[in-house]
């Protein structure tokens, strides 16, 4: 089945209030370079954007702890004192609060379920949600520039709803650590995340043996791959993982959290991708989807914090995999003049990292067999593909 | 920490005339490799699963010799000069202990009466915690020279950035003169933190960020 060139495209201009501060480097102004990319390079149709509504309270309790959102509501207000919300991971350099925190977050929840609801009811068969992929956001503590948890808020609402089993893949470079801590033990929900170790790295979890509790033992998937893993390394992970597991899992709903902090030009991580895993990415769970649920599948962001030279370029080419479009090899010219004015540093002109691009990595053969070993670690231990 | 607060409470205990099957029984049915035997609630010895495994017949054998299961008694086997811990000993003092001795777990005893029990994984699970592993956390190592106010220094920095920590621990450094701080703060972005510490002249080491080549 090809992309029918019509799946939704979840937003909203108020996702961009989702801001901690001017200095933070969650930048909601990815959001607007990545639309005006999507129209410019003209995978866009006006019909295709569908506005999303604030998650409610009850929905939002579903994973969050009601007196944490009571802290989130009043962390929100105007005058509200920083200080007074630490114990819910609030009010800290990572996650300030600021006036209107709880409806932007909720609206960005609402915006996941919305898209899991236009999926799972057969009036779309795959729905993106960019400003989605607070996978950090735990029940009662916002954590990582998450506040809630949107993926999990959206996961909750399909179980419950229409009873479905539900694959969550993670190609972030943090550990998806909030979505797996929430559905630890549950069996019907597997979370597969795959990330740069946690050895220095946020939030440090992630290790192989986090593999689920109680009847979900086996239904946590962790691939932490080394610091400076390059593009083949990463991509031979993903594949040797994700797929097996999820053929063999059958959900009826896969999510995929596409955040793309695993570029060599990401200030926060340290691994060593280039954009060609966010072309090839999306196209293999694109794939498993159509294999294993009827095409159903809800793409999120997530992390990406160079936000001129990489969050553009790979969610257009996510979004265009979600739609069939025929990537250009140039991003055009009138958005690069647009958004050059403004950059700190030169955009790019390719949408796939030409080679030679970036100096090879002097380990590269011990960092591969380290994550070859690691790949096959996990596999051996998922009980569930024997 | 103390003892008392990681200690397990509710222990399964044996008394000196159980048979071997029954202690084996016992052993397999909560899954617990040490068994303290107890009269009158007081400790009088203990038991491991390796010690009843070595004493039961093959299971290559006929089953009429599992009759020697049945006929010896706990008390003929379990050993009797138990190390122990008190509950108000410090954690680290039952890791030497256990460590020191080459055993599994020390059987807690106030008073001669048993109040609870300690394993290696008791342990291991109170070091976790001890580390900040369980919280989210990026981890930094700082260089500093061996003198007082070098924890202080790093920690004032910290508070500047309004960045929460979760564990420190200082170890000995690989350079003569020099200690090793390290640091589980809670924030996922770290950099100025880095940038302050070199700064103030003191250096971030083994994080990736400071290296070019791979070097993991």
């Amino acid at each position: 089945m090809v992309a029918n060139g019509k799946s939704a495209f979840i937003y909203s201009d108020a996702f961009t209030k989702y801001k901690f501060a001017e200095e933070h480097p969650f930048n909601p102004k990815r959001l607007e370079m990545t639309l005006d990319l999507i129209k410019t390079i003209g995978f866009l149709d006006a019909d295709q954007i569908i506005t999303p509504r604030m998650a409610t309270q009850e929905e939002l309790a579903r994973v969050h702890d009601t007196r944490y959102l009571d802290a989130v509501q009043a962390a929100s207000q105007p005058q509200a004192n920083p200080d007074d919300f630490a114990t819910w991971g609030l009010g800290t350099e990572d996650t300030p609060i600021f006036a209107g925190m709880h409806e932007a977050t909720s609206l960005i929840a609402g915006g996941t379920l919305l898209a899991a609801d236009l999926v799972m009811s057969g009036q779309y068969r795959y729905a993106l949600n960019m400003a989605g992929g607070l996978h950090h956001a735990r029940r009662a503590e916002a954590s990582g520039f998450c506040v809630y948890n949107d993926i999990a808020v959206a996961i909750a609402h399909v179980r419950e709803k229409y009873g479905a089993r539900v694959a969550y893949i993670d190609t972030d470079a943090h550990h998806g650590d909030g979505v797996q801590w929430i559905f630890y033990e549950d069996p019907d929900v597997l979370t597969i995340s795959l990330h740069e170790t946690g050895k220095y790295l946020y939030p440090g979890t992630g290790e192989i043996i986090e593999r689920g509790e109680g009847r979900g033992y086996g239904y946590a998937v962790n691939v932490p791959l080394e610091a400076f893993t390059e593009d083949d390394s990463w991509m031979n992970a993903v594949r040797s993982v994700i797929i097996p597991t999820i053929q063999k899992f059958a959900p009826d709903i896969i999510f995929h959290q596409n955040g793309c902090d695993a570029h060599t030009y990401d200030p926060l991580t340290h691994l060593s991708a280039s954009t060609h895993i966010y072309r090839e990415m999306p196209k293999i769970t694109r794939l498993l989807a159509e294999e294993m649920c009827d095409g159903r599948l809800v793409a999120v962001g997530g992390g990406g914090y160079d936000i001129w030279r990489v969050v553009p370029r790979a969610w257009t080419m996510l979004w265009a995999e979600l739609n069939g479009n025929e990537l250009p090899e140039r991003l055009p010219k009138a958005w690069l003049e647009r958004w050059q004015l403004e950059a700190s540093t030169a955009l790019p002109e390719f949408f796939l990292d030409p080679p030679g691009s970036f100096e090879a990595i002097p380990r590269r053969a011990e960092i591969e067999e380290k994550n070859e070993i690691m790949v096959r670690r996990v596999l051996n231990g998922t009980p569930f593909l024997y | 920490m103390l003892v008392e607060q990681i200690m397990t409470r509710e222990v399964v205990t044996l008394s000196p005339d159980n048979t071997l099957q029954e202690a084996l029984d016992l052993s397999h049915h909560h899954r617990l490799r040490h068994l303290p035997v107890v009269q009158d609630g007081l400790l009088v010895g203990l038991i491991s699963d390796r010690d009843l495994r070595a004493a039961a017949p093959s299971t290559l054998e006929q089953a009429e010799s599992d009759q020697i299961l049945h006929d010896i008694r706990v008390e003929q086997l379990m050993i009797k000069d138990v190390i122990t811990a008190h509950p108000l000993d410090f954690v680290e003092d039952a890791a030497a202990q256990i460590y020191k001795h080459s055993v599994g777990c020390l059987p807690v005893v106030s008073q001669g009466k048993l109040t609870g029990i300690v394993t290696e994984r008791d342990i291991l699970r109170n070091l976790v915690e001890m580390m900040g592993v369980n919280a989210p956390t990026s981890r930094i190592e700082v260089e500093v020279p061996d003198k007082t106010g070098m924890l202080a220094n790093i920690s004032d920095l910290l508070r500047a950035r309004r960045i929460n920590t979760s564990a420190v621990m200082v170890f000995p450094s690989a350079k003569e003169g020099y200690r090793t701080i390290v640091f589980r703060i809670r924030t996922m972005d770290p950099r100025r933190f880095i940038q302050d510490i070199e700064a103030a002249g003191y250096r971030v080491v083994g994080h990736p960020s400071m290296m070019t080549d791979g070097e993991v």
